[in-house]
This record gives structure tokens, C-alpha cells and sequence, in this order.
């Protein structure tokens, strides 16, 4: 269960949202501005609200009665935006490995075969195609072990073929790990195909949540 | 001739010694100045820079009060056995607080153009702020921070004012090339003199070469 309950001033936009969200996969959906990515900074701790509470599950890591605001690195969250970020000084295996936490059960062998990254982890980062790289970033995320990934349009900048060979590596990570994905998208059909439920977001505040419209039929 | 080369060797291995000393606090410096949001930051910026704008001489004197045995600091070292003014630690000493300021400069400009995106990235993988500068901000600030020590270590070969003041003209120990020249002038040995300018403006162009090349690679000035 996560709980986003929380206000969040961004100059003159406020955003205030009071969900709770199961597992599976969420897609946060609505027009620019309406604040979706602002809702992954502030899960992330890239972005502090000024009031509420954020839990990931029973981890708590934000609540403003209680003066709780982890940094980013404590907070166990994947985060994977559009641009995937990837370090251009290291080679794929050690962009998926840099996350990976002592201790940790997942295995490279594993998340590398789901997201069939293994053929690529010894090359350079700038000789990987968009495709590549967000299956990268994926991967890299998920090594992080998170308690959440977020997803911040990641295949905006990936063409359709190759959008359509990606989507089902999603699905596969949350089928597969179990881990609660919230997923921001302005496609329409990739929500539909993905999404357990959405969460329209207009103007700072949700004005809608159920599933996705698509999944009835 | 032999003089004129043990001149240069003593120079630039105290230049050497400078900007390896400058290496950690200007670093440290340069990124505090770079991502820190702090009060009093534009104070300790000014702080830094000061002795690029300071005459050299004046740095020196200050130095010379706080590190002479009767100095703040310089009591304190005595006390403990260690000399500093008129010895080569001096020269070190002068040369890395003359090149601290160019050094900060160039490594925050470098430090400036990683993408802060990187370094989010690593933070919500789990890095530390520490481990983030470690393998993400300083591997990508790389480039410019190689051309920030070999600028450094250029403003060292040409220091005069403020080593003059605290290490003094001592043959083989003090007596670096930009001391060295004045004293052969002074003293009419102008063929040393010319000599050593000729080595200067060698190593000078040398070091300003490398400089611009490595930054002018990295996309980034001083």
C-alpha cells in the first residue's frame, strides 16, 4: 500500500493529492502541468511538500507532523524518467550495478534476462539505441531493489515499433517481482494495455481514479 | 647553467607539491561553492578569490603574521617543533594560496556543467552525497578538473610576491624561478636571469597550452 497524502507548492501551482494506491501497476494520467511528474519528485524526495504524509508500505518517508523528509537515497524508489540518465563514464553492467544493495536477493542474472539486457552489459553507454537504454535504466532501477518504481514517460522519446517491444518488459516486472509501479503517460493505449489503475490528474488534484477505461472492453 | 637548472627542478617539484596540497581543499571548496545553499556562501566565494585580486605581497605579509613564530598559527606549529617561515614548506605554502583561487575557479566551472540529472539519479539509487561526488560528479567534472590543477600549478612556477615574503631568496632551499630571476637581475647577472626567464616562458606556455586544451575539451574557461 502507498499512501500519498500531501500538499506541494511549486511557485503559484499547488498540488494535493490524497490517494492510496495496491500493488501493480498505477498510471498517473492528465495534460501538461497537471502534476505528474511533481508527484514522482515528491515520492522520490527530489521535491518537498509542505504538508502530509508519503508511505511507501510501513516505510514512512515523509510526514510533516513528525519532521520526517528522507533524502533520495534512503527512500528505496526507482525512479526512471524520460531521459534515462544513464552514467556515460560507466558500461551498462556497472550503470546496473551501481544501485544494487549489500545484502540483496535479486540477481543480475535474473532482472538482466527479463529485461534481455545481458548482451549489452559490457558495451558503452553512447553506443546503445533509446531502446536499449530505457531496458537499461529499468534494469538499473530494479537492481536498487525499490519498494516502488516510478516511471516518468519513459518511452516518450522511443519510437512505436520499438514502444510496443518494450511495454511487455513492464509487465514482466510487475508479474514477475511484484513491485507497485506508478507509471506517468500521455498515451492513451499504453495506459490501457498496462495500467491496473489510473488516476487522472488535472490542475494539481485527481479527478478521477478507477481502471482504465480500455480494460472493460 | 647548473644553477639555472637546479632553480627549475626545486620550482617546479614545489609546484608539484602546491598543487597536490591544493587538490584536496580546492576540490571540496569548489563543490561546496557549486551545489551548497548555504548562508554565508557568497562570503566564503569572496574569501577564496581574494588573493587573485590581493597584491601577492600583502597575501605574503598576512601569511608571514600568521605563520611566523610569533604568528597565531606559527606559535602553535613552533610549539610542535615544525618551521615554516624561510623554508621550502613556505614556498608551498605561498604557491598553493596564490593558486587555490584559479583552481576553485576552474573546478566549479567544470563542476557546473554536470548535468544535475546524473547525480539525481544516483541519489535515488541509493548513493550517499559523498559516494554521488565520488563516481558521478567528479568522473563527469573530470576534464576540467585536470586543467584546474595544471592552472594551478602554472600560477605556482610564476609565484613571487607572497614567497618572497615568507621563504626569502635561500639558494637551493627558497629560491624559486620568479625569485631567482629577480635576484640575478638585481645583482647584474643577467645571462642567469635571461636564462631563467626563457625556462619560465617554456613552461608557462607549456602549462597554459595543456590548460586551454583540457578545458577548451571539456567546454569549459576559467
Amino acid at each position: 500500500m502507498i499512501t500519498l497524502d500531501f500538499v506541494l507548492h511549486q511557485g503559484p501551482f499547488t498540488l494535493e493529492l490524497r490517494e492510496r494506491l495496491e500493488g501493480g501497476i498505477t498510471a498517473l494520467f492528465g495534460p501538461s502541468g497537471a502534476g505528474k511528474t511533481t508527484t514522482l519528485d515528491a515520492i522520490a524526495g527530489l521535491r518537498r511538500p509542505v504538508a502530509g504524509r508519503i508511505a511507501l508500505g510501513e516505510h514512512v518517508v515523509f510526514d510533516a507532523s513528525r519532521a520526517i523528509d528522507l533524502p533520495p537515497h534512503l527512500r528505496h524508489v526507482g525512479y526512471v524518467a524520460q531521459d534515462p540518465a544513464l552514467f556515460p563514464h560507466m558500461n551498462v553492467r556497472r550503470n546496473v550495478l551501481y544501485g544494487r544493495r549489500s545484502g540483496q536477493k535479486l540477481e543480475l542474472d535474473v532482472v538482466a534476462r527479463m529485461l534481455e539486457v545481458g548482451e549489452l552489459l559490457e558495451r558503452r553507454v553512447p553506443d546503445l539505441s533509446g531502446g536499449e537504454r530505457q531496458r537499461v535504466a529499468l534494469a538499473r532501477a530494479l537492481m536498487s531493489a525499490p519498494d516502488v518504481l516510478l516511471l516518468d514517460e519513459p518511452l516518450a522519446a522511443v519510437d512505436v515499433e520499438r514502444r510496443r517491444r518494450i511495454l511487455p518488459y513492464l509487465l514482466r516486472v510487475r508479474d514477475e517481482l511484484g513491485v507497485p509501479v506508478i507509471y506517468v503517460s500521455h498515451d492513451r493505449a499504453e495506459v490501457d494495455q498496462l495500467a491496473d489503475r489510473v488516476i487522472v490528474l488535472d490542475q494539481g488534484r485527481a479527478v478521477l481514479g478507477g481502471p482504465p477505461p480500455g480494460s472493460a472492453s | 647553467m647548473t644553477e639555472v637548472w637546479s632553480v627549475t627542478a626545486l620550482t617546479v617539484v614545489m609546484a608539484a607539491l602546491a598543487t597536490a596540497v591544493t587538490l584536496v581543499p580546492g576540490l571540496l571548496l569548489a563543490w561546496v561553492l557549486t551545489r551548497g545553499r548555504f548562508r554565508g556562501r557568497l562570503l566564503l566565494e569572496t574569501f577564496v578569490s581574494l588573493p587573485l585580486v590581493l597584491p601577492p605581497v600583502a597575501t605574503g605579509l598576512i601569511l608571514l603574521m600568521l605563520l611566523a613564530p610569533r604568528g597565531a598559527l606559527g606559535g602553535l606549529l613552533a610549539s610542535l617543533g615544525i618551521e615554516i617561515v624561510f623554508t621550502w614548506k613556505a614556498v608551498v605554502i605561498a604557491m598553493a594560496v596564490m593558486g587555490l583561487p584559479l583552481f576553485v575557479r576552474t573546478a566549479r566551472a567544470g563542476f557546473e556543467q554536470v548535468d544535475p540529472r546524473y547525480e539525481r539519479a544516483a541519489s535515488t539509487l541509493g548513493a550517499r552525497p559523498f559516494r554521488v561526488f565520488l563516481t558521478v560528479t567528479l568522473p563527469l567534472a573530470r576534464p576540467s578538473l585536470a586543467g584546474a590543477a595544471v592552472l594551478c600549478f602554472a600560477r605556482a612556477i610564476g609565484e613571487f610576491g607572497a614567497t618572497m615574503m615568507i621563504a626569502g631568496s635561500i639558494p637551493g632551499s627558497t629560491r624559486t624561478l620568479a625569485v631567482a630571476i629577480y635576484s640575478f637581475a638585481e645583482t647584474g647577472r643577467d645571462v642567469e636571469a635571461g636564462q631563467l626567464v626563457m625556462v619560465s616562458a617554456v613552461i608557462a606556455f607549456g602549462a597554459l597550452a595543456l590548460a586551454n586544451w583540457i578545458t577548451g575539451r571539456s567546454g569549459v574557461h576559467a
